[in-house]
């Protein structure tokens, strides 16, 4: 069974790679073509932000805010993609758990993170007003 | 599985807890995902201070706020740095893999060059921002300011005695199995740099000036 599983994914890859490497489950390899689409994405997702908080063409401050997120997050994708080479094939799909699992903790540590100490600072603000008074 | 199973049946009186016929690994085989794996630790660190800057960003104890420190200008030239660090150290894996000694070489020296010029300006920076009393004493904000953009720059400073290193490796024993694997472990830790900047002149930077 053991051997099995194992070749099927050679011959996976085998089909699936195709870029002339013999990469035995082991980590993705790039080629200059991807390594510049990459380059090319990457350099317009940083241009454009860049682009829309200095000059302040969006007068709506919070839109603004959220093209920048959007567009750094598909950045982010862009660099695993072309430039660490992130598929599900690699290391027979390890790579893809192990940052899948960091993703989930990195979402529940800030997103957990912001909530609590953003509720905290609500409800600590009548305190402060009460020490205010005489 | 199943050959555990058998060896459990052959054997009958003695059990059998692992699959005997384990496949030999070469040597370096796990070396890939093993550095994956510290890079996704890393990025738990980097997580934990985007959080602290997330919570502690706003409070600028009536000192200077992001407005009043950041060049954009600056910034937009040092993720340019870093950006092309990234494509010049991809064409540094691709003459690595064509086996042509000399043109890794240079690329890897053209990749550390575009690294010291980002070190450069990102100290320039912090050290106009101190010498205006903007020091990371002054506020929670300025803290965290100097702990999450401070560890970034520390880590691409250990890149870059890591790049040293490996250039004189290559240098001295040439691109070796070993040192073909350890350049393609700084490939990654290099790349996973410049993702971690997008997250900081994203949140730091522009969201900072946007406040």
């Amino acid at each position: 069974m053991t051997s099995n599983s194992h070749a099927d994914a050679h011959t996976l890859e085998a089909n699936a790679g195709g870029h002339g490497h013999d990469d035995h489950g082991g980590a993705a390899h790039g080629s200059l073509k991807s390594y510049l689409i990459g380059f090319g994405l990457s350099v317009v997702l940083t241009a454009i932000p860049f682009w829309l908080v200095m000059t302040g063409t969006i007068a709506d401050k919070a839109v603004t805010a959220l093209i920048v997120l959007v567009l750094a997050a598909v950045q982010i994708v862009v660099h695993m993609v072309y430039f660490l080479h992130m598929n599900t094939r690699s290391e027979n799909g390890w790579t893809m758990m192990a940052m899948i699992f960091t993703v989930v903790m990195v979402v529940i540590a800030l997103t957990g993170s912001l909530w609590v100490m953003h509720h905290l600072n609500i409800n600590m603000m009548p305190m402060h007003d009460m020490s205010q008074m005489p | 599985m199943s050959v555990a199973t058998t060896q459990i049946s052959v054997q009958g009186s003695e059990p059998v807890f692992h699959v005997i016929d384990e496949h030999d690994h070469p040597e370096g085989a796990s070396t890939m995902l093993g550095f994956w794996i510290y890079l996704m630790s890393d990025c738990l660190i980097f997580a934990m201070l985007f959080a602290t800057y997330g919570v502690l960003g706003g409070n600028y104890a009536a000192g200077p706020a992001p407005k009043d420190l950041f060049d954009l200008k600056l910034v937009a030239l040092n993720t340019t740095m870093l950006l092309l660090s990234s494509i010049t150290y991809g064409f540094a894996m691709l003459t690595m893999e064509k086996s042509k000694i000399g043109q890794t070489q240079l690329w890897l020296a053209i990749t550390g060059l575009f690294g010291l010029a980002f070190l450069g300006i990102e100290l320039t920076e912090f050290a106009h921002m101190i010498h205006e009393g903007a020091t990371p004493q002054r506020s929670a904000f300025l803290s965290s300011f100097f702990t999450l953009v401070g560890t970034h720059g520390l880590h691409v400073t250990f890149g870059l005695v890591w790049l040293v290193t490996l250039m004189v490796q290559t240098a001295r024993f040439g691109l070796t199995t070993a040192n073909r694997r350890r350049l393609m472990c700084l490939s990654m830790f290099w790349h996973f740099l410049d993702v971690v900047w997008i997250g900081v002149f994203t949140f730091v930077y522009l969201l900072g000036m946007l406040r």
